[in-house]
């Protein structure tokens, strides 16, 4: 039985691995993460959902130490912002898996597991080169 | 708003008080306010209490120690912006005729230890999402890689600011430090040391509003969000971190307040900016128009920010050295402006200043700019 993913709105976890689910307007031409229920660049209400690209590039980079509150997973970890692959542009924040994880790195999105909001194992996503 | 005059300001230190509740504090900031203003809290009409961890009623608290008065009491939230937002109410209710005196103040009795904030949805907290430093950092480090600026001009910032707070007796931090110290300060998140970040506190602060009198003209104030735009929408953590296709928050807010003072930019002579982390002050002079983008390592090489310079910025010690208490901090920034404008700064005085600006921006991307003219 795999772990359920963090927020079924979010993340898919099937046998293809897991996928990002974002969302798309026609009439704004934007993508967007998370799916919201309009688009935030325009509020146009004819979001639909698509499935988001496993690969990207670093645009920013840094790393944190500390636990943030209601995080219970280990620290430090890296931490950033990836453009994904595709058109138009999406930069979505994301932890980073590895060390040294430089703006410009091409990184793949990976599952990752991590006590989740009640504290019971689920999956969690990040990006490694 | 050329009819709404500050007539009096009072301060409660930041910092760390055991013991102390945030009512407490409330009390000691309006006391002073009262008193400066010649006035009793039975002599306000309304009064506007911004606060973020405060809790139901907390300005109902304050002035209820004082007196009862069967007062309008507006308990007001808008994160780090929030005095800023309930200075704006108040002058509004003065501007509109509603009233013509009212009480603002500021209070915040932060918990320790990282800011846990209902902003964030559980889902993103256990994700590891929700770490506001990084957020901070990734901004700077966006400001590294764009600009000419380094780490060492961002040490500079906070050289700057502690230097400052020295001569400031309400200051948690009044020692200064070199930019040895802040590049070698324990590192929180790259760019970020532990010296580049401000810390969450403790404090109040208070003003007395009146229409007309012979106090400083409250001459302009704005309280703006973010526009739709690249920054993916209000409940996006990236909020603020990539504004590139839109008008920051800051900016539009500080067109209407000079707008509102029939001023510009270079009117004027002293400035409290928000500085939670040293990136986010030199990005702030930029979005108020005090300077171009990529002026901001010239300004700090040559000193022009300093008291004495030709514009100082955070003559207070800015959060830098002050702490930030959430609800007090953007009031805090007001009677350090009242005070340099009324020539009564002491150590830290800047000579002969007319105009003066206050700056917050914090959670929501609330932003609020205040213009202040002696």
């Amino acid at each position: 039985m795999p772990l359920s993913p963090i927020d079924p709105s979010v993340l898919r976890v099937d046998d293809e691995g897991i996928t990002l689910l974002g969302g798309w307007s026609p009439t704004s031409r934007q993508r967007h993460f998370p799916r919201s229920p309009v688009c935030p660049y325009t509020g146009a209400d004819d979001v639909e959902p698509i499935d988001l690209p496993r690969g990207g590039t670093v645009w920013l980079h840094t790393s944190v130490k500390l636990p943030p509150p209601g995080y219970g997973g280990p620290v430090p970890y890296q931490f950033g912002v990836v453009e994904l692959d595709g058109e138009p542009l999406l930069r979505i924040i994301a932890r980073l898996a590895g060390e040294g994880v430089a703006p410009g790195t091409r990184v793949e999105l990976i599952g990752e597991e991590l006590p989740g909001p009640d504290g019971e194992p689920v999956v969690t996503w990040s990006f490694q080169p | 708003m050329s009819d709404v005059k500050i007539s009096g300001v009072g301060l409660h230190p930041f910092g760390r008080f055991e013991g102390v509740t945030g009512t407490d504090m409330g009390v000691v900031a309006v006391r002073a306010a009262l008193a400066e203003a010649g006035i009793g809290i039975r002599q306000v009409q309304a009064a506007f209490c911004g606060t973020a961890y405060g809790g139901v009623a907390a300005g109902h608290r304050v002035v209820g120690a004082l007196a009862g008065t069967g007062i309008p009491i507006y308990d007001v939230e808008a994160g780090c912006a929030s005095g800023g937002a309930a200075l704006q109410l108040g002058a509004a209710s003065i501007a509109s005729g509603q009233h013509d005196r009212v009480l603002v103040f500021g209070i915040e009795k932060m918990p320790k230890g990282v800011i846990r904030s209902s902003f964030f949805a559980p889902w993103q907290e256990a994700a590891g999402l929700s770490p506001a430093p990084a957020y901070f950092a990734l901004r700077a480090q966006r400001l590294l890689l764009e600009t000419d600026l380094t780490p060492e001009h961002l040490a500079q910032v906070v050289v700057k600011n502690r230097r400052h707070g020295v001569a400031n007796p309400d200051a948690m931090f009044q020692k200064a430090v070199t930019v040895e110290e802040v590049l070698a300060a324990r590192m929180i998140c790259e760019p970020l040391t532990l010296f580049m970040l401000c810390s969450p506190n403790e404090g109040a602060a208070a003003v007395v509003l009146e229409r007309d009198g012979d106090g400083i003209t409250l001459a302009g104030i704005s309280l703006r969000s973010h526009l739709p735009g690249s920054v993916l929408g209000e409940d996006s953590p990236l909020c603020g971190i990539d504004d590139t296709t839109i008008t920051p928050p800051t900016t539009l807010a500080a067109e209407e307040a000079y707008a509102q003072a029939g001023l510009g930019p270079s009117d004027v002579d002293v400035v409290e900016c928000q500085d939670t982390d040293a990136g986010r002050e030199v990005l702030a002079w930029a979005e108020l128009g005090l300077c171009p983008v990529g002026e901001q390592a010239r300004i700090l090489e040559d000193g022009s920010a300093l008291v004495g310079g030709t514009l100082p910025i955070n003559p207070s010690g800015g959060l830098l050295s002050k702490g930030e208490p959430l609800g007090a901090s953007a009031l805090g920034q007001v009677v350090e402006i009242v005070r340099q404008l009324r020539g009564t700064a002491g150590a830290r005085q800047v000579e002969g200043a007319t105009v003066g600006l206050a700056h917050v921006i914090g959670r929501g991307a609330n932003a609020c700019v205040t213009v202040l003219v002696r």
